[in-house]
């Protein structure tokens, strides 16, 4: 008998780490309890986007959804909701703004200006059921291009959709395709680049947790286009719940007939290896990749013959992104035409004219909506962040958002209406990359985010070249000595040299974006830097070094909390009379600052 | 089960599809709400809930939802379910069991007749 009722539970790791397998006892306890087990289904699924608000359930057909569960909620959500038919307003999702709850899930602004290509299962099938993909049209573009169409039809097909490498790099994918095919060589392969390593992202890993068979059957599509009997995922250890929804794919695809030997009885055999990777953000970057792969040291080489041509193992090899792998059958199930149509420019002419489709987002940092967004190209980055991500949390100013990762730069306000696109991101400094997006506010200090950035990239850098290597390390002396109040006159020089040598001298993408935090927040907030150097003042109140704690006396209550707070104890005064801070003991932990409940200590 | 061959993942597609269809909220001919408030509960709708279930997967319906609700407010009448096809008001039936809801899914949900001896009335409260 079919279920009336589907409970869609989300189990992706943000919702993991919030408990969602306990709920998912709780629920089949309670479901059990009143007999309803034969009319209501639990089906875990993978990431569902809203991870601000996990737990989240979402009861279909009706589409009601039920946010930030505890266990202690099951027993009267099943007997209310499940048993009696009452929705339950109290777990339903309420935007900050308003007082009502909004009970239906697609009226939710989060997902309501949302349009999804590469998520297209989200939160409707389970991950670990090959049925389950199978039933919205899995396997359907992998059986279509076997049984109707040449190696070089899929090709053209792709390259006239426009499709670019969702990792960053924006490269049209077709071209790579057509590129490989060419090529000579003993074998061909086909690489998955799950090796996502930009801090606050986690599109790639959402897609595999939710969907990892959309992203085998783009493999398997990419292996017949290319001439390719095995292929291999790279992905980092970080990710055990990716690679074991990976691992399980793959057996479920291979017991079917859909990877292996004659696939489908058409002839073509195609196998799929996971290997993992220890996590090195390098090996991201395609030859470091393959090197890491062959079990050598992951180091990126000089790339005068593309990997294309001499890749694994130096021969012919297809590295595509975890997204652009998903996007793939959606393009031969519904064609080039109807995939150009969305996003910007015209890709008719030339692959590299535009930006089409969809791209998916990991919105983090300063941001009510924290969580993954899969937008069309072509909106505008304050859509994202005010209409899908909500705005900024307490009423707090927007500064910037970074875009493209560690690697990728900060963008003001004023170019917050620039449009989601490869080449306006790049041309306003910043990148695409894979899609990492970090939103700061007013109380973030824009040279301290610099500096974590290139810290970040120093220890990631592989060392191979000197550009990269000795460049990122003097970056970082000067961006910390700045943070110190020890910034001297000519340092904002000596970062921009610095940092051009890295674009043109470096060996790899990493080395040759590293210095775009830099670049780009010299670009839009040169003023904080020189005042950093030249007032010796953080305006944001971040830099420790700059700032001082003191007490308004005329505010200060006497209420003795700092006082106790305090970890130097170092603030005195008798009950109910203005107290002090010894500025000489003071280590500016802001403890004082963030307990005080009469605004009475001043940073500045 | 062994290697698909193309039909049979077709085949296998469209088995699956059935398990999959409730969990869209996609377009349908209508709904059945069978009230399953504490009253309607002890009336006996939780027998009038599955056979109704029954009777569906039995002929093999495929675009109407069943779903549940509260106490309709007319305890006295209990079990009760309201047919809401699309495009027409709904109708509300009342005093039901087992047989009685499988009558109105033929001749109601599948016939278009409204089974007039059952039904209470046709059309909603206001609300607001």
């Amino acid at each position: 008998m079919p279920y009336r009722l589907n409970l869609m539970i989300c189990t992706g790791t943000a919702c993991v780490s919030n408990r969602a397998f306990d709920i998912i006892e709780a629920l089949e306890k309670e479901i059990k309890k009143h007999n309803l087990d034969a009319e209501v289904a639990i089906v875990p699924t993978g990431c569902n986007g809203f991870c601000a608000q996990g737990p989240i359930v979402v009861v279909q057909p009706d589409g009601i959804f039920y946010q930030r569960l505890t266990t202690k909620d099951i027993p009267y959500l099943v007997e209310e909701h499940f048993l009696k038919g009452r929705p339950v307003q109290k777990f339903m999702y309420r935007p900050p703004e308003r007082k009502e709850p909004i009970p239906v899930m697609s009226e939710i602004p989060f997902f309501k200006d949302q349009m999804l290509i590469a998520l297209r299962n989200r939160g409707l099938i389970n991950p670990e059921n090959i049925d389950d993909y199978i039933a919205r049209d899995g396997y359907k573009a992998l059986a279509k291009v076997l049984t109707s169409m040449t190696p070089e039809q899929v090709i053209q097909e792709i390259t006239a959709s426009g499709l670019r490498g969702r990792g960053g790099g924006g490269f049209p994918t077709g071209i790579k395709w057509k590129y490989c095919r060419q090529a000579p060589g003993k074998e061909h392969y086909v690489i998955c680049n799950a090796d996502e390593g930009d801090p606050g992202a986690f599109m790639d890993r959402s897609i595999i947790e939710g969907d990892p068979h959309s992203v085998l059957e783009g493999m398997a599509i990419a292996a017949y286009a290319v001439g390719a009997k095995q292929g291999y995922i790279y992905v980092r250890m970080e990710y055990p719940l990716a690679v074991k929804r990976f691992k399980l794919a793959i057996q479920q695809a291979r017991d079917y007939g859909l990877l292996g030997k004659d696939i489908l009885g058409c002839g073509f055999d195609f196998d799929v290896e996971v290997r993992r990777g220890a996590g090195a953000f390098v090996c991201g970057e395609s030859t470091a990749l393959m090197a890491s792969l062959e079990g050598k040291v992951g180091e990126p080489r000089a790339k005068y013959i593309h990997t294309v041509e001499a890749g694994l193992w130096m021969q012919p090899t297809v590295l595509n992104n975890v997204e652009t792998l998903a996007n793939v059958p959606v393009i031969i199930l519904k064609g080039a035409k109807w995939f150009s149509s969305i996003g910007t420019g015209d890709v008719s002419e030339n692959p590299w004219g535009g930006s089409t489709g969809t791209k998916v987002f990991s919105l983090a940092g300063k941001v009510n909506n924290t969580g993954l967004v899969e937008v069309p190209m072509g909106i505008s980055l304050r859509d994202i962040v005010f209409k899908i991500g909500g705005g900024i949390p307490k009423g707090k100013k927007f500064k910037a958002v970074q875009t493209g990762g560690p690697s990728g730069g900060f963008i003001p306000e004023s170019l917050l209406d620039l449009p989601v696109d490869f080449d306006a991101l790049t041309e306003a400094g910043s990148m695409m990359g894979s899609g990492g997006m970090v939103v700061i506010d007013e109380d973030d200090c824009i040279v301290d985010m610099a500096r974590y950035f290139i810290d970040f990239l120093k220890g990631e850098s592989c060392g191979k070249c000197t550009p990269c290597r000795e460049g990122l390390r003097a970056m970082s002396e000067i961006l910390n000595r700045i943070c110190e109040g020890k910034g001297q006159e000519d340092d904002i020089d000596k970062l921009e040299e610095l940092g051009r040598t890295m674009v043109d001298c470096s060996l790899c993408a990493l080395g040759g974006s590293a210095p775009n935090p830099v670049l780009s927040t010299l670009r839009y907030f040169r003023e904080e830097y020189e005042e950093h150097i030249k007032q010796r003042k953080c305006r944001a109140g971040v830099c420790r070094a700059l700032i001082t704690f003191t007490i308004d006396p005329e505010k200060c209550t006497g209420c003795r909390v700092c006082a106790m707070q305090c970890p130097q104890q170092c603030i005195s005064g008798e009950a109910k009379k203005p107290h002090r801070i010894d500025q000489s003991r003071c280590i500016k932990c802001g403890v004082c600052y963030d307990v005080c409940k009469f605004d009475a200590v001043i940073r500045k | 089960m062994g290697k698909l061959t193309i039909q049979e993942l077709e085949k296998l597609r469209e088995k699956a599809r059935e398990q999959l269809k409730l969990r869209t909220t996609g377009e349908t001919r209508g709904k059945i709400i069978v009230h399953m408030g504490t009253c309607g509960i002890s009336a006996g709708a939780r027998d009038v809930l599955s056979a109704l279930l029954e009777a569906i997967e039995k002929k093999g319906i495929k675009d109407i939802i069943v779903t549940t609700s509260g106490c309709a407010g007319m305890c006295s009448r209990e079990p009760m379910a309201t047919v809401e096809l699309a495009g027409q008001p709904p109708v509300k039936y009342v005093d039901l069991d087992k047989d009685k809801i499988v009558r109105i899914l033929e001749e109601h949900v599948i016939g278009g007749k409204i089974v007039k001896e059952y039904a209470l009335g046709i059309g909603s409260e206001r609300v607001g």
